[in-house]
């Protein structure tokens, strides 16, 4: 008799390796971001037959900053892969990138076989140990009937709950050794059972204080992104009038453009932002985490402030500031509650009046808008570069940037008006986030375009990626905006270090050539020093849509972030330019 | 800062004990003492930690500990609802002399002499933390040589159990379909 044929259901001897790719298939990867090797090699056989697309970069942290850039434009769980030992370690950047910014992913690593784990072997690395505190689960699996289950819990701890990456780890023997291939109906967790209702009880005490607050003000954070609950959050904001702030990692989860928004809080924050913090008697915190760049020095933070803290995370829940009403719960649902509750309270006349604070922050917003001096001597300045390239690429393209402070004048000029199309690294800072992120998110959603807006110095960690781009029909289109040092670091030798600029100069406007770089690596190169040359050149840019696109914006180099609260001190202490305090009167109130 | 005693049910997996040493290390919580063992059931191993912290990081700990997948359960004892021992293996010096003193010492203690040689003794003690220093004072006189104690245990009183929540299985959403 000749073999039956092996349905779906039934139970064909397959390798270990087969039985990865099978599972990844079935938990729903369309795209892997990866490079092979010795220990993952086995797996890269059946990756060849797989539906599965599978993108191959030229650095594994590439890998990792794309599978991010992916799982943010699109909610899915971006995936990547690497080799045992130095391609697990390069994964180790963006593995905790994703774990500050809760982004679900999950790494595949292969590992020396099971017999020679611990004996110093050959690209051996302990990714698990190492990756242990920057990853929200890890697995060394060995036994190769463990596959299945592995991965079916790892995609699901990775999107479910607070998002983060799940680092799976595979022994070599594992991947090669015969066994069959069953994907699991029932997942064995049974310490991981994330809240997502919020507890009603809490709903109606966060209702009650919203109704007797007389300046609330809406925290917003990244968990409004990660939940979908943009649309949510603008219908309770325009329910109750009340004012939005809006931060890094949820720019675009409120439109810029609402009268209701005050920009984004903290360090580099919009000052109308920082005083509705400061100022307010309540903050409704939506999946934010009072992070230090947000509240500056905690003990002198939004002193008057009552706290309605709604996370998904219970552990964020009082961590930096006391909770008056902790709610645990994911942040679409519990905006959803609000809105049922406050309906309900309005329904019955009971309605929060918040009219002078409104005007006053209107006030402060008009009298501190996000501004630039644009420079005398003809140079390019990065605001307006910014600012038309928002204009011209509009609210519907996706923004990915690097860390410094192209990054802070990207989230300020540019005008966000949908979620999603906001990305960056916030929790972690890596500098080199841009290039791999904004090829992961093109990968993710082709039909958008995708603006990688850069330093010179974030450009030189990654752009090695342009080549992967320029291979694989992943046309991005890359911003530099080249001020030829590490600016961010810049503006603190030149405001706290007496202008002392030990190892910030680059000299990126003579080494390297961008243009010429863009061209080796396939890309268009096109420069721009003028502001009259800025829209034709963004308007070249976007009329190229079958390569990718590097524009070297060479601009001013002593253009600086501003407002600015002092690392450490109060957000009192905001300058809304250099030496330029705003002011604002508790009497205005 | 209090000491707390916290009963961790945490699944049985390689690693786990990593996981958790290492999540009080990252985040600056001091580990007074550790002590892990089996249960029960197969699946699970119980770690009693005392920890040295005031009230509001320990709402912190016990919610980074509760972050843990591996983690299953986690309930502070407190001194007055749950009883707690530890091990003392002490080896005194012990010379036909001094025999008979520390002899009293054992009988007065409820301890056990475990091995004995020409010129020392090795004895046992459980107890909770304050008696086993209160015996090594008394110890002290003759000349401890060596001492090895165990982490802290501790269970609840009364007749209800720890895990008497039955852990649940996740139900698994349906992968996509396929396009």
């Amino acid at each position: 008799m000749a073999e039956q044929d092996s349905g779906p259901g039934a139970e064909a001897r397959i390798t270990g390796a087969q039985s990865l790719v099978t599972s990844l298939e079935s938990a729903g990867v369309e795209d892997i971001f990866g490079i092979p090797g010795g220990a993952i090699l086995p797996a890269y056989d059946p990756l060849f037959d797989s539906k599965i697309r599978h993108i191959l970069v030229r650095h594994e942290q590439g890998a990792g900053h794309a599978a991010q850039g992916y799982a943010a434009a699109t909610g899915k769980v971006g995936v990547c892969m690497a080799t045992s030992g130095p391609g697990a370690t390069n994964l180790v950047t963006p593995i905790a990138d994703a774990h500050m910014d809760s982004l679900p992913m999950v790494a595949i690593t292969g590992q020396v076989g099971a017999s020679m784990i611990g004996t110093d072997a050959f690209q051996e690395a302990d990714i698990r140990g190492i990756t242990m505190p920057i990853t929200k689960h890890n697995f060394l699996v060995t036994d190769p009937a463990e596959i299945p289950q592995t991965i079916a819990e790892a995609f699901h701890i990775a999107s479910t709950g607070r998002p983060g990456p799940v680092l799976v780890d595979v022994a070599k023997s594992a991947l090669q050794a015969m066994t069959t291939f069953r994907w699991p109906t029932e997942l064995n967790l049974p310490g991981y059972r994330p809240v997502t209702r919020p507890h009603s009880k809490q709903i109606r005490e966060a209702s009650k204080l919203i109704l007797e607050a007389r300046r609330p003000v809406l925290y917003v954070g990244g968990g409004v992104i990660r939940s979908g609950a943009a649309k949510e959050l603008r219908v309770l904001a325009e329910a109750t009038g009340m004012p939005v702030v809006t931060t890094l990692m949820a720019r675009g989860a409120f439109p810029d453009s609402h009268p209701q928004h005050l920009g984004m809080p903290g360090m580099h924050g919009t000052v109308a932002a920082v005083a509705g913090l400061q100022k307010s008697d309540l903050i409704i915190s939506l999946g934010a985490r009072f992070d230090d760049r947000v509240t500056g020095n905690l003990d002198s933070f939004a002193p008057g402030a009552q706290v309605i803290h709604a996370d998904i995370d219970p552990a964020e829940i009082g961590k930096n500031r006391h909770a008056d009403v902790p709610i645990v719960g994911d942040a679409r649902e519990v905006i959803a509650d609000l809105i049922i509750a406050l309906n309900a309270e309005a329904e019955q006349g009971n309605r929060g009046d918040y009219e002078s604070w409104v005007a006053f922050l209107a006030g402060i917003k008009k009298q501190y808008p996000v501004a630039y001096d644009a420079p005398t001597d003809g140079s390019l300045s990065p605001q307006y570069v910014l600012e038309r390239l928002g204009r011209i690429a509009g609210p519907e393209a996706i923004y990915c940037s690097g860390v410094g402070q192209h990054q802070m004048w990207a989230a300020h000029f540019v005008g966000y008006e949908n979620p999603n199309t906001w990305i960056n690294s916030g929790g972690l800072g890596t500098m080199g986030f841009s290039v791999p992120a904004a090829m992961g998110a093109k990968v993710g959603r082709p039909d958008s375009t995708v603006w990688s807006i850069d330093g010179d110095g974030c450009f030189q960690m990654t752009n090695q990626e342009l080549a992967t781009c320029a291979i694989n029909d992943i046309p991005i289109k890359v911003a530099i905006i080249n001020n030829e040092s590490l600016g961010m670091v810049r503006q603190w030798q030149t405001l706290f270090y007496n202008e002392r600029y030990s190892n910030t100069d680059l000299h990126s406007k003579r080494i390297p050539d961008f243009v010429k770089l863009a061209d080796a690596y396939g890309c268009v190169g096109l420069a721009c020093d003028s502001p009259d040359d800025v829209d034709a050149t963004i308007e070249k840019a976007m009329s190229i849509d079958d390569q990718p696109v590097v524009v070297d914006f060479r601009v001013h180099r002593d253009a600086m972030v501003w407002p600015m609260v002092a690392a450490g001190t109060s957000n009192d202490e905001i300058k809304y330019a250099r030496d330029l305090a705003p002011k604002f009167d508790e009497d205005d109130l | 800062m209090t000491k707390h005693t916290l009963s961790v049910l945490v699944e049985n997996k390689p690693g786990v004990l990593a996981r958790i040493a290492g999540l009080f290390s990252r985040r600056g919580y001091n580990i007074d003492s550790l002590a892990v063992g089996p249960t029960e059931s197969p699946d699970v191993s119980r770690m009693t930690i005392v920890v040295a912290v005031d009230d509001s990081p320990l709402e912190q700990v016990t919610k980074q500990l509760n972050k843990l997948v591996e983690v299953i359960k986690i309930v502070e004892l407190d001194g007055s609802s749950s009883v707690s021992r530890e091990l003392l293996l002490v080896k005194v010096r012990a010379d036909a002399d001094a025999r008979g003193h520390v002899l009293d010492a054992v009988q007065l203690f409820k301890a056990k002499v475990v091995d004995v040689a020409p010129d020392a003794m090795t004895i046992q003690v459980t107890g909770n933390a304050d008696k086993l220093a209160d015996f090594l004072r008394v110890l002290e006189p003759f000349g401890v040589r060596e001492l090895v104690q165990s982490g802290m245990v501790a269970i609840g009183r009364g007749s209800r159990s720890i895990s008497e929540r039955s852990a649940r299985p996740v139900a698994i959403p349906a992968p996509p379909a396929a396009s």
